[in-house]
């Protein structure tokens, strides 16, 4: 599932415009994911421009 | 908060600012709604447009929102040679580098001023959409959600823009069409004040460019963009950025940073729908080879409104009667210069550094009367014979 590093986030917006299935959300300052939707795909991790985004293990 | 507007408009950046004060000096009711706390920041932007598009949409251009005048640009390739673009007529502005926390202020205050109702720290949940046919947005304030319909909605939620994909529109940006990008605003650097300087090559910057954009005395925004296919880890904006720093502005001190995403794709496929306007970043709208958006976005946020204006008049606010919207921006210049421009950009990103090289250091010092990626290229084109074999593709972009 998709981690969000919020101490790394600079809640730009890049993620959210690059996501196909629209999981990813902007709010203010604050970034969110529908773990529902979300594939895990990583096309959001890549583009980040700081690295805030990871993909880990579900437990 | 009323629950009926005639326009309502998601986004308090310059297209939604242009479109809710158009729609008000036209007598529309307007709610203007913006998920920030605060309109302009955090800053989101390298803040250079050009000298002419700027006038377009005022008489007086407030010095305030100035942060330096351009004179000229400088080109640098991937070997270091430098060529510098001049207007054809020397002390002319060819642009401004903008203070986009005052800009975007004033426009929101010219907003409320023709009379559009403004709301921060709001934002839309959701479209309403009923057969087909948007009809407004589900808006939570404070915690609280409310229905608020409109005759339009005029989406300028720019590059994370969601309420096109609510009603249905895919908006996704492909991943190597989506510039990723890192910006510093420096202090005590040495720098030209009255240019912007742009760095080109695959090590510098994979499939965009380094710019410095002059602030103000030893002061600029000094940033970089490279495809989002070409970023991940240890490779990302900000590691291109910090290197580019570390060799060129070792002394320099960092009192900002700033990133963000810039589409550079080609424009959404239709941009209105059945009571729905989609303008500037939102729309994908923004320049594929420079990624500068203001403009476009304040146009199209104005062209919108007055579209809506007529729609309301007419009491039909179907796609039908909205599409004069599309067909208008991409008729335009505007229109013209994101057709040509994306076709220069799927060229250049294909060439690696020894033909940048090449073409580059034909070149020392360009005349120009008309500062644009047209007249660039079309410079660069005289000058190196053989790519115009090359370019033939963009030939009639040129003609």
């Amino acid at each position: 599932m998709l981690k969000i590093h919020r101490e790394v986030c600079g809640y730009c917006g890049a993620c959210v415009s690059v996501c196909p299935e629209g999981s990813l959300e902007l709010i203010d300052a604050f970034l969110t994911v529908n773990t529902e939707t979300c594939k895990s795909c990583k096309i959001c991790v890549k583009v980040c421009p700081l690295g805030a985004l990871e993909v880990v293990d579900e437990e | 908060m009323k629950s009926n507007y005639d326009v309502l408009v998601i986004g308090g950046g310059p297209g939604g600012a242009l479109a809710a004060k158009t729609a008000a000096e036209n007598g529309l009711s307007v709610c203007l709604i913006e998920k920030r706390p605060a309109i302009g920041v955090p800053v989101r932007c390298a803040e250079g447009i050009g000298e002419d598009l700027i006038h377009e949409f005022f008489d007086e251009v407030n010095p305030k929102w100035i942060s330096a005048d351009i004179k000229r640009a400088v080109l640098i390739s991937p070997d270091g040679q430098k060529v510098t673009l001049d207007p054809s007529i020397a002390g002319n502005e060819v642009g401004y580098v903008l203070d986009r926390k005052t800009f975007d202020r004033d426009l929101i205050w010219m907003a409320a001023g023709a009379g559009a109702e403004i709301y921060v720290k709001t934002r839309a949940v959701d479209a309403i959409v009923k057969d087909g046919i948007v009809q407004g947005a589900r808006i939570e304030q404070g915690g609280v959600e409310q229905d608020v319909y409109a005759s339009i909605v005029i989406a300028a939620d720019g590059v994370e823009s969601k309420f096109a994909r609510w009603c249905d529109i895919n908006s996704t940006v492909p991943l190597r069409e989506l510039e990723t990008c890192a910006q510093y605003l420096m202090t005590d650097i040495d720098i030209d004040n009255e240019a912007t300087v742009f760095y080109v090559g695959n090590e510098i910057s994979p499939g965009g460019y380094v710019w410095i954009f002059p602030k103000g005395d030893r002061t600029a925004n000094v940033g970089i963009g490279i495809m989002g296919n070409k970023s991940g880890d240890g490779h990302r904006a900000k590691d291109y950025l910090d290197a580019f720093v570390q060799k060129t502005f070792p002394e320099g001190k960092t009192i900002e940073l700033i990133i963000g995403g810039v589409s550079v794709c080609e424009p959404l496929a239709c941009t209105v729908a059945d009571g729905l306007i989609i303008v500037g970043d939102a729309a994908r709208l923004s320049d594929p080879i420079t990624g500068g958006g203001i403009y476009n976005a304040m146009y199209t946020g104005r062209l919108a409104a007055e579209v809506a204006t007529e729609a309301i008049s007419q009491k039909n606010c179907s796609k039908e009667s909205l599409i004069v919207y599309d067909e208008t921006w991409r008729n335009s210049k505007m229109g013209d210069a994101l057709a040509r421009n994306y076709q220069i950009k799927e060229l250049f990103i294909t060439l690696d550094d020894t033909v940048l090289n090449t073409i580059l250091n034909s070149v020392k010092k360009i005349q120009m009367t008309e500062f644009s990626t047209r007249q660039l290229v079309r410079e660069i084109m005289n000058f190196n014979p053989k790519l115009r074999k090359e370019l033939k593709s963009l030939k009639k972009y040129f003609e």
